[in-house]
């Protein structure tokens, strides 16, 4: 009697069965961004008045961390054609082939669920509200609509990443005040130069993938003169915590100082000659807007903290 | 004989399912201890005082 194999491989059967691994689906959370989320939110947690369990706190940090995830992973969907023409994102899961445009789509819906839920259950219903409208304006709004549609893109849609801050505020407080607006407004200005540094010299990625950045569609002066305009404005902003008396006269210094290393930079970039090919006046801007955002965020975080124990001691 | 029909996963696919698989095992024994001590957290000892 003969034996038969009625075994047959996936490929043969012509059946899709997955190699993802863990790795990959956190790949789709944007962990990089991911970790500015967790930075910001905490600064707005923490500095938030009032108390709260520490461990409420973490759950806080954690939701909102994973709901920024979920909206990565739901850009990481709809987006999969443009990031396979692009250089910088062509290696991420979906593009790639490592995961499946739906299972990345459900793999985003449910950590959406789970995150607003989770944070609406534990912390409060306010901070789940502001969650909930974060993901729907950076899947929605940002990357459905303005994204492949206007220059300004990146200017509407940056509110997007400036939100973590005030839920971590609302999640301490169940409210939104002054402070957390201005803490948004740091993110929300700052958001336009850091991106069009990027567009500057990744512009030939954009162009192929035909988004509509502001280098392709007004030119390389006029975004060398709007990113000047934005850096000029995040100086004062930056300060406004001093200025409007919820932090010392320390902070507000420092907040000018790197300010004005911004608008430096913002200057050098504005004085490049249009035939620069290296752009390292840009890529300089870019570098320093990550750490400008993280040196701001800690120096209000420091500030507050230090604010309340001298509080405490006197 | 076997009269078996199925598919056979290549090592490379059952290696990444058993990673997932512990993954999403991790993520959801996480979720439990999560609203366990954030219940015990919220309400202390006063989840002990309810009416019988």
């Amino acid at each position: 009697m003969a034996i038969v194999d009625n075994h047959i491989s996936a490929s043969e059967a012509g059946v899709r069965l997955s190699e993802a691994t863990p790795g990959d689906y956190f790949a789709l959370l944007k962990p990089r961004v991911m970790s500015l989320v967790i930075f910001t939110a905490m600064v707005g947690l923490v500095a938030a008045p009032g108390t709260l369990n520490p461990f409420i706190a973490l759950v806080a940090i954690l939701a909102i961390a994973v709901g920024a995830g979920a909206s990565g992973a739901l850009n990481m969907w709809y987006d999969a054609d443009i990031d396979l023409v692009m250089s910088r994102t062509a290696d991420r899961p979906v593009p790639s082939g490592r995961i499946a445009a739906g299972e990345a789509l459900v793999f985003g819906l449910v950590l959406s669920a789970f995150s607003v839920m989770t944070l609406g259950v534990i912390v409060n219903w306010v901070a789940a509200g502001l969650l909930a409208f974060t993901i729907f304006f950076y899947a929605v709004v940002y990357t459905m609509w303005l994204k492949r549609w206007t220059p300004q893109n990146i200017v509407i849609g940056g509110a997007a990443g400036a939100f973590p801050p005030m839920i971590g505020w609302a999640a301490a407080t169940g409210s939104v005040s002054l402070e957390s607006v201005i803490l948004f407004l740091i993110i929300f200005l700052w958001t336009p130069p850091h991106f069009w540094a990027l567009a500057l010299f990744k512009s030939g990625d954009y162009e192929r993938a035909g988004v509509p950045m502001l280098p392709n569609v007004a030119g390389a002066a006029a975004t060398r003169r709007q990113i000047l305009a934005y850096s000029l404005l995040i100086a004062p902003v930056g300060a406004a915590p001093w200025a409007l008396g919820f932090a010392s006269a320390a902070y507000g210094v420092l907040a000018v100082a790197l300010g004005a290393g911004f608008a430096w930079h913002a200057w050098r970039v504005f004085a490049m000659a249009d035939d620069d090919r290296a752009m390292k006046p840009a890529k300089a801007l870019f570098a320093y807007s990550i750490v400008y955002l993280f040196a701001i965020f800690a120096a209000f975080l420091i500030d507050t903290v230090a604010g309340r124990i001298a509080g405490f001691g006197g | 004989m076997s009269d078996k029909k199925g598919l056979v996963l290549s090592p490379a696919q059952a290696k990444a399912r058993r990673a997932r698989s512990i993954a999403i095992g991790l993520a959801l024994a996480a979720l439990v201890a999560i609203f366990y001590f954030a219940t015990i957290a919220k309400f202390g000892p006063a989840i002990f005082e309810r009416a019988l």
